[in-house]
């Protein structure tokens, strides 16, 4: 793994405020309307990607997660103004705004989805392995998926399989506390997760989610021993969500005293105390590093209010690759 | 009658048999504590315990499974599915379980069971998300499959669906939940496979069912303003359907629209107008038009939407067109 230098924490501070506001800005939005749909945010639990695209090799692995994956892409390499189009429905978008809010995807920059069915997406990430072993390339799959989505049958089956035939992947189960308004404990015989793999004889263990160098370590390990033929490994990072499951949420489930006692060990705070401590920057950086994640938010909005919904037409281009495919018509 | 929400329907109606049959449980993702995702069983944690109102993993196949078990082995279970689209994770056990243990074990088990949850679309969610199964479960023999419109039918068709001794399929919609309707105060029960005359009308026949039959009232509403009198049939069970009640219907008026939020291709809409070319061919004053959702993934943009999903005016389309105008 590369050091953990000043670059990489101001960097980290950047990235994940950035997320954060953009999450924010997506929420605000979303209450006048202008993003419809289920809205999944990220904010609490953006060390968990920070570390691991520390970790990563961008120019050969891969990444795939759920349907809260507004921010990932962007951490891959993803313009944010796309992402913002797609949820906005326009077709700027992503995905020319056909996917929306669970589905962002980027082909060129390896994120493969944007996955909106619990535990689709295990077998999904199993399967980029798969290719990549298959065509002998050296690149490694970070799959992953929630507490709640460890409790589907596809990650038993995948995981075996992953086992079987060493695939290069690395399961990463985000563990916020909960799935919806159920915890952990209420759906669990045994809530420690990372265990799961043991059946299996995966590799496996717990990660602080919370703080992006315990992170980016353990997501090194695992991704070198992908990358040597070692096969998966499965980790469960406990971490934390902030909002609500989506936006409809009243989270009678928990108390605000625990949202904020989570608040007190928060990534970015975490990684700003550090910046402060080593003098990595003077208070005066770091506002302007705050101004411009202010004004490149910003810039998504204007540019998603400005781009066009696509045309009606659309509708039929992107079912099936034969261009003259005969749909039935639906109506007059 | 007393006026109450359509999510409020349904948990009168599994309270209400839960009451007198302690055989029946419900079960289902975020249905006791959190009241359900919907909110259509807020209340029946308390009422029942969590022996009777049990929450479960995010694991479908398990325990739907788990729940088909269960009932052939005396109880009588209702799964909730947060939606049909999760469903299809467990559909294994539906289909080859569910739907066939009676036949195959020579009719010494039955599966009374209940499998209920909102399908079809709701709003911008995308292709995963708004999918119309009734057409695939009511493909499949063995199953019954009720999609009701207005809380009095989802009240007494899902006491109907509990009381009954084979597996049902039984669908909402996001949509519908905060829908408010007058349902009787005491006890009724809507039997399955009878459809409703909604409106009576002379000009033309329009069937439809679930949340989109509202459009077909709006067109209804707006071609009465031009003379045209439309007679509505919500056909409110799938499997069994009432093709009598559109046959007759048809020998009156001569001529049918059907409007079903489904993909084109072998829907609902595509048995009833099998059947009522071969049962009334010589009463058909113009071909059957029938309309549904775009041959495609449901898109997430709104404007691709809109034009995806069926609306009143392609109705009234429709009928113009059956009546020639
Ligand atoms: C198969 C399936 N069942 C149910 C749902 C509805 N659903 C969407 S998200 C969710 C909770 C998932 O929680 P978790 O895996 O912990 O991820 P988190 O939302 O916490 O990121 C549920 C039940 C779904 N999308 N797919
Ligand atoms: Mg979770």
């Amino acid at each position: 793994m590369e050091k953990i230098t000043k670059e990489v924490y101001l960097k980290w501070y950047e990235d994940m405020l950035f997320w954060r506001k953009f999450e924010d800005k997506l929420a605000a939005v979303y209450i006048q309307q202008k993003v419809r749909g289920f809205l999944h945010l990220y904010n609490g639990q953006e060390a968990v990607l920070a570390g691991a695209l520390h970790a990563m090799d961008l120019s050969k692995d891969k990444m795939i997660t759920a349907y809260r994956n507004h921010v990932q892409p962007i951490g891959m390499g993803v313009d944010p103004k796309r992402v913002m189009a797609e949820l906005y429905g326009k077709v700027t978008g992503t995905s020319q705004g056909m996917g929306g809010s669970m589905h962002i995807f980027s082909k060129e920059k390896g994120f493969y989805g944007g996955h909106g069915i619990v535990g689709g997406q295990i077998p999904l990430g199993a399967g980029l392995a798969f290719a990549d072993k298959y065509f002998k390339r050296d690149g490694v799959t970070i799959c992953y998926m929630g507490d709640g989505a460890v409790r589907q049958g596809s990650l038993h089956e995948t995981f075996n399989l992953a086992m079987l035939w060493q695939l290069p992947v690395v399961f990463v189960c985000e563990n916020n506390g909960y799935a919806m308004g159920t915890s952990v404990a209420r759906t669990s015989y045994s809530t420690e997760i990372w265990k799961l793999g043991l059946g299996y004889e995966m590799p496996c263990g717990p990660v602080d989610g919370m703080d992006p160098v315990t992170v980016a370590k353990e997501m090194s390990k695992a991704i070198e021993r992908a990358r040597s033929g070692g096969g998966p490994t499965f980790l469960e990072m406990k971490t934390y969500r902030y909002r609500g499951h989506s936006m409809s949420d009243a989270q009678h489930y928990r108390t605000k005293d625990e949202v904020e006692e989570y608040k007190k060990i928060d990534p970015i705070t975490q990684v700003l105390d550090i910046i402060k401590e080593k003098e990595y920057a003077s208070d005066d950086e770091i506002k302007t590093i705050n101004k411009r994640v202010k004004d490149k938010v910003s810039e998504c909005e204007k540019f998603a209010e400005e781009s066009e919904y696509p045309p009606i037409s659309q509708l039929y281009d992107m079912v099936y690759e034969q261009e003259d495919y005969p749909f039935l018509q639906h109506k007059l | 009658m007393k006026t109450i929400q359509f999510r409020e329907a349904i948990a009168e109606a599994m309270s209400e048999e839960m009451r007198k049959d302690e055989s029946i449980f419900l079960m289902g993702e975020e249905v006791a504590e959190y009241n359900g995702a919907y909110k259509a069983s807020k209340g029946m944690l308390d009422e029942f315990g969590p022996d009777r109102v049990i929450d479960t993993p995010i694991s479908e196949l398990g325990f739907s499974g788990i729940a088909v078990g269960s009932a052939m082995n005396g109880n009588r279970p209702i799964v909730e599915f947060m939606t049909f689209n999760f469903a299809l994770v467990g559909i294994d056990q539906i289909i080859n379980n569910a739907a066939k243990i009676r036949q195959m074990s020579g009719g010494q088990f039955n599966c009374p069971i209940v499998f209920r949850g909102p399908t079809g679309s709701a709003g911008q969610l995308a292709a995963t998300h708004s999918q119309a199964f009734e057409s695939w479960y009511a493909n499949c023999p063995g199953l019954k499959v009720v999609v009701p419109s207005n809380p009095r039918d989802a009240k007494g068709l899902l006491k109907a669906a509990i009381k009954d001794d084979d597996p049902v399929i039984f669908m909402e919609s996001e949509q519908m939940y905060g829908d408010k309707g007058e349902v009787p105060e005491g006890e009724y029960t809507i039997p399955l496979g009878v459809a409703d005359i909604v409106r009576e009308g002379s000009d033309v026949t329009i069937v439809s069912f679930g949340k989109i039959i509202k459009e077909a009232h709006k067109a209804a509403d707006e071609l009465a303003k031009e003379g045209v009198n439309c007679e509505i049939i919500d056909i409110r069970t799938v499997r069994p359907l009432d093709f009598d009640a559109i046959i007759n219907s048809v020998k009156k008026t001569n001529r049918l629209v059907i409007l079903e939020e489904a993909w084109p291709f072998g829907n609902v809409a595509t048995e009833i107008t099998y059947q009522v070319q071969s049962q009334a061919f010589d009463y058909l004053d113009a071909p059957v038009q029938k309309i549904n959702t775009a041959d495609t993934p449901a898109p997430y943009s709104p404007v691709l939407l809109a034009e995806w999903l069926p609306n009143h005016q392609d109705v009234i389309k429709a009928v113009k067109k059956v009546l020639y105008k």
